[in-house]
């Protein structure tokens, strides 16, 4: 089921302001009739398109047959549908060929279209983001030969940058870019886990790979970005013969079955031409410059598949009668929809608390990455920068954790039959799995976090977050139906800042080892932190609405002050005890020898 | 054809769990998903369909409502209309009402067709199209499944209870769209731009000449009732038993 329309446009007018973003010159074509015409156009395409084939894609998936991928016959005319609506290039400037859409509101869409069938999403999404990369790095003559077609959906994007010996390590690459007499290079390698990697949607794919230059220096410090096309493109845009990158074989997924994985051998057969993006050695610079938008909407995904569990369940548990009532056992008695039970309705309320919550965090980044872009003060963009470089491990990581324990919690509501093929909620279940693992799996993303995102610009970043997050504590402690939150949240963040010092002290001492050791548990805390000013920001904003306008909407608002006080009082303490056993610094994990497991 | 003219309703969207109001005189539509009318949006195709073979010349969308309604007629001209009109009112139009105020948009620009929905899902009167033909002194084909054109007549598949009914109408004739006559298309994200700078006309029910004259008073709005719960019965006698108990058998 498809995230509902109400929650997105709450997060995007109520509580993103999406209204005040659209004053900049930037978005100056754009008002709030193309932002709900980009959205109708998203669910009316998800919900025909995408949705009713979600699980045909998951039970037929991809095959290798005489050398080709075949795919469910709908994946066409999905993808034809989501790239002729234009939606590949919507983000992109006026002048590179898009329509110059908010990053927020395209997000948005692509979060409904995620909730709707994820792995028809996978093309147009990689497709986008291939571009993007391209169209940031690349010279004037590459990006004219492969965007246009690109955005059009003509030709489809991937990126390759794992390797079998290679995978988070990506210091360790091998692939070879032999440099030809006229600039061009020459590929030879092997690329593991390429979603998209080969299929026959569009005349053509281009692949951004990442290789060594012969002679480059060793580590990550040798890495360049090539775009590799399977077919050669001619200076027209047209594509010619192969380019001899030869299909090894398919992985055979647990979900997200709808975006065909591949293993791809480059220069297998003859040789195989790739262009050098940028500057030589920089590939892995450019590649994390992208980083954040990338990771966000994996975050945004896993929100978005949390999202669809969640109403799976609810529907389920409004129409599924079943026992009676705690106070009233008689048999004789009808029995109750499930949803009267109380522990269903916990498992409900922390899908709501887990899934709403992390959509707003999600969306509350892709804001950020506009006002990055629109900005033109460079200490007001590099604040931004900085500000989405901390948030971005979280915003990948805590809906990735917590919207798949969401999804958990909605088999546990439909019992044996949500552990059924029958029903979808395994299915999403299994789908969501992916997003702790790709785009920088949780344990390198609490590295990143505890071990340079919180020390950068001396803290500063991060000094700035839980500032806001008191200030909204001191703000919200005069409303009496909210201030019991605010405490909580107040105490969560002094028991962070505590915790934060100590390790930071750790690492100045040169015990790195020692305070990186519990890195994952204190990206999940400040994870549970952010989402729980994130739910008081919401609560807030609603109960302004059922003040100013009693009688409008006063279920979806309770609703949302019901989630707060879940996620505060059920979810929060986590922080503090996290937190104590942060503080302890125990070394269990350092000292542990292969021999005691 | 010159002009074909469409008829576009806004209606709470169909997706929307519709909420009664609590004083019963209405249903709620504050802050409530609003779209075009899925029977309005397949007229329209209807008519981009036939201007893109090139029997038309032009496609107009009309509305009657409140000023919001101009987002339904965005839609409208992003979808292809070439230009909109909004009678714009916040009063309850009813259908008579809404024909009369059709017809008044009708002698303005002479159109050889007029296409509406067959019913509007808000209030499911499915009267406005007849009403139209008639006060117009045209000739109508209602519930239309599929329309061909030659020598200024329109040949109408209609979806009747016994099954389809073909019907010959001259032009200029008002047409009222049914569920399969197409599959309205997506709205492309550069045609929402190029919606934008279409015409977009708002006039007044003064500026027309009309004055509301409501036929009809809302006694009560009541939510459906909800489903009773069902019975297990014993066996065949107790089914049947049960169905003549209920008027069924």
């Amino acid at each position: 089921m498809l995230i509902r329309r109400r929650e997105i446009d709450f997060l995007l007018k109520e509580f993103l302001k999406v209204g005040e973003l659209l004053n900049c010159e930037r978005y100056a074509n754009h008002d709030g009739d193309t932002i709900d015409g980009l959205l109708d156009t998203a669910y009316a395409i998800a919900e025909k398109e995408f949705l009713p084939y979600a699980s045909k894609a998951d039970i037929e998936e991809p095959e290798f047959i005489d050398g080709q991928v075949k795919l469910i016959p709908e994946t066409q005319a999905a993808v034809n549908a989501y790239s002729e609506a234009g939606f590949i290039g919507a983000a992109f400037a006026e002048d590179d060929g898009g329509m110059q859409f908010p990053w927020i509101a395209t997000q948005a869409a692509g979060a409904v279209f995620a909730s709707a069938n994820v792995g028809f999403y996978g093309y147009g999404m990689l497709t986008a983001g291939a571009a993007n990369l391209l169209n940031t790095f690349g010279s004037p003559e590459l990006k004219s030969r492969f965007i246009p077609a690109m955005l059009e959906g003509r030709f489809f994007g991937t990126m390759c940058l794992t390797e079998p010996q290679a995978g988070s390590s990506l210091a360790d690459i091998s692939t070879l870019a032999q440099p030809l007499e006229d600039g061009r290079y020459s590929l030879r390698g092997t690329k593991m886990w390429i979603s998209g990697g080969d299929h026959q949607l569009g005349e053509n794919i281009v692949h951004m790979v990442l290789a060594r230059i012969s002679g480059a220096p060793p580590g990550v410090k040798g890495i360049s970005l090539f775009v590799v096309p399977r077919n050669l493109v001619d200076e027209q845009g047209s594509s010619g013969e192969k380019n001899n990158i030869a299909l090894a074989g398919l992985n055979h997924k647990m979900g997200w079955r709808g975006t065909v994985n591949t293993l791809l051998n480059f220069g297998e057969g003859g040789q195989c031409e790739g262009y050098l993006v940028g500057e030589p050695n920089k590939g892995l610079a450019y590649m994390f410059q992208m980083m954040n938008e990338a990771r966000v909407a994996v975050g945004m995904s896993a929100a978005a598949l949390g999202y669809s569990g969640y109403m799976h369940s609810l529907d389920y548990a409004m129409n599924r009668p079943q026992g009676r009532p705690l106070t009233s056992r008689d048999p004789e008695q009808p029995p109750v929809a499930i949803i009267k039970h109380p522990d269903v309705a916990r498992l409900l309320l922390a899908q709501k608390a887990y899934t709403e919550g992390g959509l707003a965090l999600s969306l509350y980044c892709a804001r950020l990455l506009d006002e990055e872009m629109i900005t033109s003060d460079p200490e007001q963009k590099k604040a931004l920068n900085a500000m989405l470089g901390l948030l971005t491990p979280i915003a990948k990581s805590w809906p990735s954790e917590f919207c798949l324990e969401a999804n958990k919690h909605a088999i546990q509501v439909l019992g044996g039959y949500g552990y059924s093929r029958e029903y979808p909620v395994e299915r999403l279940y299994r789908d969501n799995r992916l997003n702790p693992i790709h785009e920088g799996t949780h344990g390198i993303q609490g590295l990143d976090l505890l071990g340079r995102k919180v020390f950068m610009d001396g803290g500063m970043a991060l000094g700035q977050l839980l500032r806001m997050v008191r200030e909204d504590c001191a703000r919200v402690s005069v409303t009496p139906a909210l201030s019991q939150y605010a405490q909580l949240i107040a105490k969560a963040t002094e028991d962070m800042i505590r915790v934060t010092g100590m390790l930071v002290a750790d690492a100045g001492k040169g015990e790195a080892e020692k305070a990186l050791a519990n890195a994952t548990l204190y990206l999940d805390s400040l994870g549970h932190l952010l989402v729980a000013w994130t739910w008081l920001r919401l609560a807030r904003i609603s109960l302004e609405a059922l003040e100013d306008a009693p009688g409008t909407d006063d279920a979806f608002y309770q609703g949302k002050l019901k989630a707060c006080h879940y996620f505060c009082t059920y979810e929060l303490p986590r922080v503090n005890s996290n937190a104590r056993i942060l503080a302890m610094r125990d070394g269990l994990f350092t000292e542990m020898q292969d021999e005691w497991y | 054809m010159k002009k074909i003219m469409v008829g576009l309703k806004r209606v709470v969207d169909y997706n929307v769990r519709i909420r009664v109001k609590p004083d019963g005189s209405g249903v709620i539509t504050d802050g409530v998903k609003m779209s075009i009318n899925p029977f309005d949006e397949i007229a329209l195709e209807e008519a981009l369909r036939i201007k893109e073979r090139g029997e038309a010349e032009e496609v107009i969308a009309v509305s009657i409502g409140p000023a919001d309604a101009q987002q339904q007629l965005r839609t409208g001209l992003a979808m292809g209309a070439d230009r909109a009109i909004l009678v714009q009112t916040d009063k309850l139009v009813e259908p008579l009402d809404a024909a009369r105020t059709l017809l008044k948009l009708i002698e303005k620009e002479s159109p050889e067709l007029v296409i509406v929905g067959k019913q509007a899902i808000d209030d499911d009167n499915g009267q406005t199209g007849a009403m139209l033909a008639a006060l117009w002194d045209r000739p109508q084909g209602t519930c239309v499944s599929e329309v061909t054109f030659a020598d200024g007549k329109a040949t109408v598949t209609r979806e009747v209870d016994s099954g389809l009914e073909t019907i010959e109408v001259d032009l200029p004739a008002v047409l009222t769209a049914d569920l399969r006559l197409n599959e309205p298309r997506y709205v492309k994200l550069p045609d929402i731009m190029k919606a934008k700078r279409k015409p977009l006309e708002t006039v007044s029910l003064d500026d027309l000449g009309i004055a509301l004259d409501p036929q009809l008073e809302i006694v009560k709005t009541d939510p459906p009732a909800q489903r009773q719960k069902g019975v297990m019965v014993e066996d065949v006698d107790g089914l049947i038993s049960a169905l003549k108990d209920k008027g069924l058998l």
